[in-house]
C-alpha cells in the first residue's frame, strides 16, 4: 500500500505550483537561494518512495513531507509579499492548484508512512502539530497576510469569527438534541425489537431526503407553529433561521446515533447480561456497570459519524438563514469570489478533522477500558 | 431446602405449545449435589433457572426453606445463590479480581474482606492471586475462565450454587479436572449444588442425586447407583445406556474398597483414588490379573485382584437395589 500511494509522488514533480491565479507561477521559477532545499527534499521524497519500506526510510519520508508541507506554505506567503512590494500593492496572490495538490499528496504520504510505521496516536498528533503549528504561526504572525484568502479574511474578520461561532453553535445544538433523543431511542430499539423495526425505516427515509428539501419541508410547519403560538416565535422558533436548521440537522444525525447505540448494546455478550442478572445485579447496575462501558466504543463511533456529518451539513443551513460558515461560502459562490468560498470551506474541513480526531481519541480511551471484547465473547 | 410443588411452565401462548415443565414436584435436600439431566428440551435448564427466578412458573410453587419464593425479593434471593453458566459471562472490562469480588461488593463487604476472599478463592482453584487477580478475562484459557466463573459464583458464600451446563464448552481433560474441583468443594463446604448437564458420565461422576427429565417430566430421581442398577423404566435404561451399565457401575466405586492387604506384587500400579473402571482398563491394557495400589504419598497401599473386582461389582449392583429403596 505504501508503494501504491508513493507512486503518486511523481505527480508533484510534474504538476508545478501555480501561485498566481491570473498568471501561473510555477514552483521552478521560484527556485533560488534557500528554496533549493525544498527542491532537494522533493527529489529526496521521490527517491524514498522507490526505497523499500524500512523504518529509516519511512521516518525520513515523514520528516521530508512535513518540512515540505510547511516550506511550500511559507514559500507561497513570501512570494505574495514580494509581489506586493515589487509590483502593485493591489496584486492578489491566490494559492494555486499545485500547492493544494502538493499539500494533499504530502498529507497522503504522511498518513501512509505513519500507517506503515504503526505509529501511536500520540506520535500521529505530534506530526500533525509539527505541520500545523508552524503554519498557524505563519498565519498569526501576519506573514501570510498578503495571500488573497487572508485579504478576504482581513476584510471580514469580524463576520468570519461570528460565522465560526455560529457554525459551532448549530453543530453543538444539533448534537445535543441528537444525543438527548437518539441515545434513548437506541436503547428502546434494543429493548423492544418491534420498536426498532418501526424506527429504522423512518430514520432511513429521513436520511434519503435531500438536505435542502428537508429544510424547505420544515419551514412551513415551523412558521405555522410560530404564528399560532407567538410565545414560541419569541423563543426563537420560526420558519427560517436557527430552529429549522438545528431541527433538520438533528433529524439527519439521529440515524447514525440510534444505529450506533443499538449496535453497541447488541454486541454486549448475552452471557454477560445473563450472568449479571443471575448474580443479582439490579437493572440499573446491569445498565451502568456492564452495558454502558461495553457498548460505549461502538456508540461513540455512531456519535462520531453524526458529528462529522453535522459539521458538513451545517454549511447548508445558511440557505435558510441559520448563518454559520455556510453563509460565507454561499456568498462567495453567488459572487464568484473563490477566495471567499475557501474562507468558508477551509474552516469547515478543519472543524471536521478536529471533531474526527477528538472522537477517535475518545473511542480509543473507551476501548482501552474494555480490552478485547471480541475475544471474550 | 428447595422444593418444587406441581410446577408447570409453557413457552409461547399457542394452546398446542409443548410444555417445558409439566407438573414437576421435586425436593432438593440441604447439602445435596443434585444433577438435572436430560436431552435438550427436557426442561432441565428451565427447572434450574426457576430456583433463582430467572424463569417464573406458570402454575405451582417453589419453596426455599419452607417459604414461598415468589414472595421473596428477587435481588436478595439471587445474591444468596451462586450462578454459573456455560458461556461463563465474565465481565470483559473488569479484572479477574473485580469479577470475583462483584457479589461481595454488592453485599457491602469491606474492601479488606473482599480482597481476602478473592485471594482465598483463586488459591482454591490453583490460580496464584498475585498473578491472576490483575489479569483480564481474555488473558485466561477457557478452563481458567470457568474456574474464575465458579469462584465468582462462590464469592458471596451463597447457600446454593446453581450451575447451568458449566463445563459443556471445555475439552474433556479440563472438564474432568473441574468436575473433581466441584466435587471437592461440595464435600468441603457442604453447600447445596444444582448442576444441569446432558452428559450422563458427568452426572454419574458428580451427583449425589440425579434427576432425569424428559419432555418436562421427571422420569426418575435417585442416586447414581440406583439409576444404573434400578432404572424405573425403559426410557431411563435407554438414557443411562444399556450396553455399558456394568462399566458405569464400576466407575462409581473406588479401588480402595476392594484392596487386599498384601506385599507388593510384580504388577503394574494404580493410585488408590482410581475407580474400578480405571482398574479394569489397566488390567486389560497390561494383560494381568493383579494391580498394586499406591496412596497419595506413592507408598504401597494394598493389592487389587481381578477376581474380586467382578465378584464385587455384582454385589455393588445388589447394594444399589437396597440404596434405591432407601432413597425412595
Amino acid at each position: 500500500m505504501a508503494v501504491g500511494a508513493l507512486l503518486c509522488l511523481p505527480l508533484v514533480r510534474v504538476a508545478p505550483n501555480r501561485l498566481v491565479s491570473g498568471e501561473a507561477v510555477s514552483f521552478f521559477t521560484l527556485l533560488h537561494g534557500p528554496v533549493w532545499v525544498l527542491a532537494a527534499l522533493l527529489i529526496g521524497l521521490f527517491l524514498l518512495s522507490l526505497a523499500p519500506s524500512r523504518r529509516v526510510f519511512l521516518c525520513s519520508s515523514v520528516v521530508a513531507a512535513a518540512v515540505l508541507s510547511v516550506g511550500l506554505g511559507v514559500l507561497a506567503a513570501r512570494h505574495a509579499i514580494q509581489v506586493v512590494q515589487v509590483d502593485t500593492p493591489f496584486a492578489r496572490t491566490a494559492l494555486g492548484s499545485g500547492l493544494w495538490l502538493a499539500w494533499l499528496l504530502m498529507g497522503l504520504v504522511l498518513a501512509d508512512a505513519l500507517q506503515a510505521l504503526r505509529a501511536r496516536t500520540l506520535a500521529r498528533l505530534g506530526v500533525a502539530a509539527a505541520v500545523l503549528i508552524p503554519l498557524a504561526l505563519l498565519l498569526a504572525s501576519g506573514g501570510a497576510d498578503e495571500l488573497s484568502i487572508m485579504k478576504e479574511y482581513a476584510n471580514r474578520s469580524e463576520e468570519y469569527w461570528r460565522a465560526v461561532v455560529r457554525h459551532c453553535q448549530i453543530v453543538a445544538l444539533a448534537l445535543f438534541f441528537t444525543l438527548v433523543i437518539g441515545l434513548p431511542l437506541g436503547w428502546v430499539a434494543h429493548r423492544y425489537l418491534r420498536a426498532g423495526r418501526a424506527m429504522f425505516p423512518l430514520l432511513n427515509i429521513i436520511q434519503t431526503i435531500p438536505s435542502i428539501a428537508l429544510f424547505g419541508l420544515l419551514m412551513a410547519p415551523l412558521a405555522w407553529l410560530a404564528a399560532s403560538w407567538p410565545a414560541l416565535g419569541r423563543a426563537g422558533i420560526s420558519g427560517v433561521g436557527l430552529a429549522p436548521g438545528v431541527l433538520a440537522l438533528t433529524l439527519y444525525c439521529l440515524l447514525p446515533v440510534v444505529r450506533g447505540t443499538l449496535a453497541g448494546l447488541a454486541q454486549v455478550p448475552s452471557a454477560v447480561t445473563q450472568a449479571a442478572q443471575g448474580l443479582g445485579f439490579s437493572p440499573g447496575q446491569l445498565f451502568w456497570q456492564a452495558q454502558v462501558p461495553l457498548a460505549l466504543p461502538v456508540v461513540l463511533g455512531g456519535v462520531r459519524t453524526a458529528s462529522i456529518q453535522a459539521v458538513g451539513l451545517a454549511a447548508v443551513t445558511a440557505l435558510i438563514g441559520a448563518g454559520g460558515l455556510g453563509s460565507l461560502m454561499f456568498e462567495g459562490l453567488f459572487s464568484s469570489a473563490q477566495d471567499l468560498v475557501l474562507l468558508g470551506v477551509v474552516p469547515i474541513v478543519v472543524l471536521g478533522a478536529l471533531v474526527d480526531g477528538v472522537f477517535k481519541l475518545l473511542i480509543r480511551l473507551a476501548r482501552s477500558a474494555t480490552p478485547a471484547l471480541e475475544l471474550a465473547q | 431446602m428447595i422444593e418444587f410443588k406441581n410446577v408447570s411452565k409453557t413457552y409461547g401462548h399457542t394452546p398446542d405449545a409443548p410444555k417445558a415443565l409439566d407438573d414437576v414436584s421435586l425436593s432438593i435436600g440441604r447439602g445435596e449435589l443434585v444433577v438435572l439431566i436430560g436431552a435438550s428440551g427436557s426442561g432441565k435448564s428451565t427447572l434450574l433457572k426457576m430456583i433463582n427466578r430467572m424463569e417464573q412458573p406458570d402454575t405451582g410453587t417453589l419453596l426455599l426453606d419452607g417459604q414461598d419464593m415468589a414472595r421473596m425479593p428477587v435481588r436478595e434471593l439471587r445474591l444468596r445463590m451462586g450462578y454459573v453458566i456455560q458461556s461463563v459471562g465474565l465481565f470483559p472490562h473488569w479484572t479477574v479480581a473485580r469479577n470475583i469480588g462483584v457479589v461481595p461488593t454488592m453485599l457491602g463487604w469491606s474492601r479488606e474482606r473482599i480482597t481476602a476472599r478473592v485471594a482465598e478463592l483463586l488459591s482454591l482453584f490453583d490460580l496464584d492471586p498475585a498473578a491472576y487477580g490483575p489479569r483480564y478475562p481474555h488473558q485466561l484459557s477457557g478452563g481458567q475462565q470457568q474456574r474464575v466463573g465458579v469462584a465468582r459464583a462462590l464469592a458471596g458464600d451463597p447457600d446454593v450454587l446453581l450451575m447451568d451446563e458449566p463445563f459443556g464448552a471445555l475439552d474433556p481433560l479440563i472438564r474432568a479436572a473441574l468436575q473433581d474441583e466441584v466435587k471437592r468443594i461440595h464435600q468441603a463446604s457442604g453447600k447445596t449444588i444444582v448442576v444441569v448437564t446432558h452428559d450422563i458420565d458427568e452426572a454419574l461422576r458428580l451427583g449425589t442425586q440425579i434427576v432425569l427429565l424428559e419432555q418436562g417430566r421427571i422420569l426418575q430421581v435417585g442416586s447414581p447407583l440406583a439409576l444404573l442398577s434400578q432404572p424405573a423404566s425403559e426410557r431411563v435404561a435407554d438414557f443411562v445406556g444399556r450396553s455399558d451399565v456394568g462399566i458405569k457401575l464400576l466407575s462409581l466405586q473406588g479401588v480402595g474398597s476392594l484392596a487386599r492387604v498384601g506385599a507388593p506384587e510384580n504388577a503394574p500400579s494404580l493410585p488408590i483414588s482410581a475407580t474400578l473402571r480405571e482398574a479394569v482398563s489397566a488390567l486389560a491394557l497390561h494383560g494381568c490379573n493383579r494391580l498394586n495400589l499406591l496412596d497419595v504419598t506413592g507408598s504401597h497401599a494394598g493389592v487389587l485382584h481381578a477376581a474380586d473386582l467382578f465378584k464385587h461389582s455384582r454385589m455393588g449392583a445388589q447394594k444399589g437395589i437396597e440404596g434405591s429403596t432407601h432413597h425412595a
